[in-house]
């Protein structure tokens, strides 16, 4: 009876952290949008209903476009040509000039289709290579896109041009046709927002700011980028045709890079990681022209000027100069207290007993082995220490089973299982999960956020669902939120759960690791270096939670340094001295034997 | 036919190649990829014709002072968006501030020179069809400014601090080099020769405000094919882009030889990220 009451406490209590965080991303701001667009055809002349249905096709793309800058931090620089490719495939299916004519929403339908395809060609780069390589090809290929419009002339009409598309009745008028724009507006800001707050959304992020993290998470960066892409581009050649629709007559003319510098401008200002920020400077952006018509000569100019000054001065946009609630400075005494008792209620202790088994692994950097014929064993319910000098191979040794490394030789073997070599992605799934020497987190994103992020392969909605809301989708949300507020809770940072994860400090982000770790219900968890930069209390603390966890039923493998965390709290120990196993067993044999004690003191 | 193709290819191809190892030139310096390369080499072109056509220099005043202006605009570069973003260097800051630095030079030409491409100088006055001169100079301009690199980097002792900075730039400043005064002097250098891309190509792509941004992409292709850094590769790649266009021209039209050389970039780098003249790769953990 009791027990019922406080589960349902607690679900009262996820529920009002869940519609917190509703209000937190900023939907009053939306209202207030959407209330204005309502408002406007009263009030106002068919002038403003050019300028308002122009902001509303930009923000169609720019949405989109926000999700590839803002989120997963590529920078398309050269987003105009989908728009144009989108323009021109709607004006010419709509014209027939090539096939016979179809109805204006079929050849949007299929603009958006093409817009996909090449924001997906277009992206390639981007999936391997760094960032500037991609900021490249989506300039080259507007710079392309242009010229072949102007050249193909029996398609394009060149630099005559074509008529653009009509809509039937009753988008017809300048009223209708804004109407259609903003429905449009408010479907793409819907998907988009819903992609971003989603794990989909957390994944960009960590792939923008810890992609090492993040592929240790379980995210895989070309599939989460090309699922963007394909909705940017989507967004973006549906506002293309839109666009010719506005622009009644399109030519190449009416393509210029400067508006790709005005969307790209329009998510800066707004900042990253947020949707209502650029949808603010979408609007900002496109009344600005009107405002200071006497300088419409200078506009692209001072669009350029704009851009500069942002990146010097508030590289964070507006959305940073207004984030008030991380401004309030945070309990400067605080101190972690991990609540043990709960560590048996986590989910973690699997019913597979098993073991991790590395055999005569070699793992060589040109002629220096920085692993050579290392072999050990790391079971379930046990802590494994690893210790060694400086460059004795120990992180190496995790990296290797992480599969960031490949190694040149040897066997691994987890809970019976081959382990492939690299593939550092597929490792969450495996069941292993890891903390990193310096805290990888995405310091832009709240705590529970990076929490959440390790628990990626517990998605069951996929994208589509996602993108448009549907019931699993929000079962995921309220389930993963849940679980990493208990993670929270259990490592002892419950009450920092919604504070921006940059503003924590050094050893608090260590424990945020954990909890990120911990999340995706690990068979083996490693950390590497969790002691480094704790207070000697706090260490005393790591020791019981890690000792916790290993009673729970998980395998650990601890590299550290502090040698009384290693013998007070191990099972088994290995020392490590050039990439070879110098002594290992249990703490006390190891303590006592010779060539440790000379590799340690050099004596 | 055969001939012209080929001339012509190698002289866009060495253009290209020019605007590339200005890319290179600062990249050495900086780890940095501006996008001010391409309007630069843009306005050696400009400048030549305003100076030589507009003012009636001649070309030995004429030359130094393209090379001076785009030196000029290259420590701009360094200034005003390379420096104040150096310190956040994961998080590509460049490529947004020397975008719009671009976007600027770019704007100011346009509305200053005008949108029209402009006539630029006969030079010398030599030759005729394939022999023409303005296939030539920029394959010379190209050839010499290799040998000169070549020299200064090997036998100078600022060339030799060239290459210790790109070699490895901490270590460099450990060594007192004066780290940030080099950079500069590069910025400069960069500038003049992405000025002499354009002054020596003004014959074939004349004075033309919107050649920036084509310099720009077609200049980073064999800087992307050659690896970064690499001059050598830069050069080779831009020989060979420069060839394909120009056959892709003639053999297939204006429309399918961009498409072919974007296709032709997006693969190659696909399958080669590190170029296909450079072998490094990064830790990543």
């Amino acid at each position: 009876m009791q027990n019922e009451a406080s589960e349902g406490k607690a679900k009262a209590s996820v529920l009002k952290d869940y519609l917190g965080q509703f209000a937190r991303t900023g939907n009053l701001g939306f209202i207030a949008i959407l209330a204005v667009c309502t408002v406007l055809p009263f009030v106002s002349n068919d002038y403003w209903a050019l300028i308002a249905t122009r902001a509303a096709i930009y923000w169609v793309l720019v949405s989109g476009l926000n999700l590839v800058v803002g989120y997963a931090g590529q920078l398309a620089i050269g987003y105009v040509a989908l728009l144009t490719l989108g323009a021109y495939t709607t004006s010419v299916l709509v014209a027939g000039n090539v096939l016979p004519a179809l109805p204006s929403f079929l050849a949007l339908l299929i603009a958006g289709g093409v817009g996909s395809l090449f924001g997906v060609i277009v992206g390639l780069p981007a999936l391997r290579l760094r960032t500037f390589y991609f900021a490249m090809s989506t300039l080259g290929f507007a710079t392309i896109v242009t010229q072949i419009a102007l050249a193909w002339q029996n398609v394009t009409g060149g630099g005559i041009g074509i008529v653009g598309p009509e809509f039937p009745a009753p988008f017809n008028t300048p009223w209708g046709f804004y109407t259609l724009c903003i429905l449009f507006a408010i479907f793409s800001t819907w998907i988009t927002h819903n992609i971003a707050h989603s794990q989909h959304g957390r994944a960009l992020v960590a792939i923008r700011d810890a992609e090492v993290a993040a592929e240790a998470c379980g995210i895989y960066k070309p599939y989460a980028l090309v699922k963007v892409f394909v909705v940017a581009g989507m967004l973006a050649g549906v506002s293309g045709g839109l666009f010719a629709t506005l622009q009644t007559y399109i030519t190449p003319d009416a393509f210029t890079f400067e508006l790709s510098v005005l969307f790209f401008i329009s998510i800066l200002i707004g900042g990253r990681g947020s949707i209502l920020g650029p949808m603010l400077g979408t609007i900002i952006l496109t009344l600005l022209p009107e405002v200071a018509a006497p300088l419409a000569a200078w506009s692209n100019f001072l669009y350029a000027v704009l851009l500069l000054i942002i990146v010097l001065v508030v590289p964070g946009g507006i959305g940073a100069l207004i984030d008030f609630k991380n401004k309030r400075p945070l309990e400067s005494d605080r101190e972690i207290v991990p609540n043990i008792n709960i560590f048996n209620n986590l989910g973690l202790n699997l019913p597979s007993k098993g073991s991790l088994v590395l055999r005569n692994i070699d793992l060589r950097f040109g002629a220096l082995y920085a692993i050579n014929g290392l072999s050990l064993e790391v079971h379930s319910g046990q802590i494994h220490g690893l210790i060694g000098p400086n460059g004795s191979g120990k992180t190496t040794t995790l990296n290797a089973i992480s599969g960031y490394y490949e190694p040149n030789k040897g066997e691994m073997q987890f809970w019976g299982v081959e382990l492939p070599p690299g593939l550092s992605h597929l490792r969450s799934g495996c069941g292993i999960a890891r903390t990193f020497q310096t805290p990888k987190i995405v310091g832009e994103a709240s705590v529970i956020d990076n929490v959440m992020i390790g628990a990626v392969k517990f998605n069951e909605a996929s994208f589509i669902e996602v993108a448009l809301s549907l019931p699993r989708h929000k079962a995921d949300e309220v389930r993963l939120h849940a679980a990493a507020l208990d993670m929270l809770s259990a490592v002892g940072l419950r009450e920092l759960a919604y504070v921006r994860a940059d503003r924590l400090q050094h050893s608090e982000l260590r424990f945020v690791e954990i909890a990120r770790a911990l999340i995706s219900k690990p068979k083996l968890l490693m950390l590497d270096e969790p002691a480094a930069g704790l207070s000697v209390t706090e260490i005393g603390r790591l020791g019981e939670m890690i000792q916790a966890i290993s009673k729970a039923g998980v395998a650990v493998l601890l590299v550290e340094h502090h040698a009384d965390l290693i013998f007070d709290i191990c099972d088994y120990v290995t020392v490590l001295n050039f990439g070879k196993a110098l002594a290992s067993g249990s703490p006390d044999t190891v303590r006592s034997n010779k060539e440790v004690v000379s590799a340690y003191l050099g004596s | 036919m055969f001939e012209t193709i080929f001339v012509s290819g190698l002289a866009m191809g060495a253009i290209y190649a020019l605007v590339g190892i200005s890319y290179n030139t600062m990249f050495s310096t900086s780890r940095v990829m501006s996008f001010t390369a391409g309007q630069v080499g843009m306005l050696g072109g400009v400048f030549g014709s305003l100076y030589m056509i507009a003012w009636g220099l001649p070309i030995w005043v004429g030359l130094p002072m393209v090379l001076l202006s785009c030196a000029l605009i290259g420590v701009v570069t360094e200034y005003v968006a390379v420096r104040p973003v150096l310190k956040s260097l994961d998080q590509h800051l460049y490529v947004l501030s020397t975008l719009a630095l671009a976007l600027m030079i770019q704007q100011v030409t346009a509305i200053k020179w005008g949108t029209e491409p402009k006539a630029f100088p006969r030079l010398f006055n030599l030759g005729s069809d394939i022999w023409d001169e303005k296939f030539w100079i920029p394959v010379i301009a190209c050839g010499l400014t290799i040998v000169a690199l070549e020299y200064v980097y090997r036998y100078t002792l600022v060339g030799r601090a060239f290459v210790a900075i790109a070699e490895d730039n901490m270590a460099a400043q450990a060594l007192g080099l004066p780290e940030r005064n080099l950079r500069i002097v590069s910025y400069a250098l960069a500038g003049a020769i992405g000025g002499l891309a354009g002054f020596s190509g003004g014959e074939l792509i004349l004075a033309f405000f919107a050649n920036g941004a084509v310099l720009n992409f077609y200049g980073f292709v064999p800087v992307a094919l050659g690896g970064l850094g690499n001059n050598k590769g830069a050069v080779l790649g831009g020989l060979a882009l420069g060839l394909f266009q120009q056959a892709a021209n003639f053999l297939v039209g204006g429309i399918f030889a961009s498409v072919a050389v974007f296709t032709l970039f997006i693969v190659v780098l696909l399958f080669a990220p590190q170029g296909l003249f450079s072998s490094t790769s990064m830790r990543r953990v």
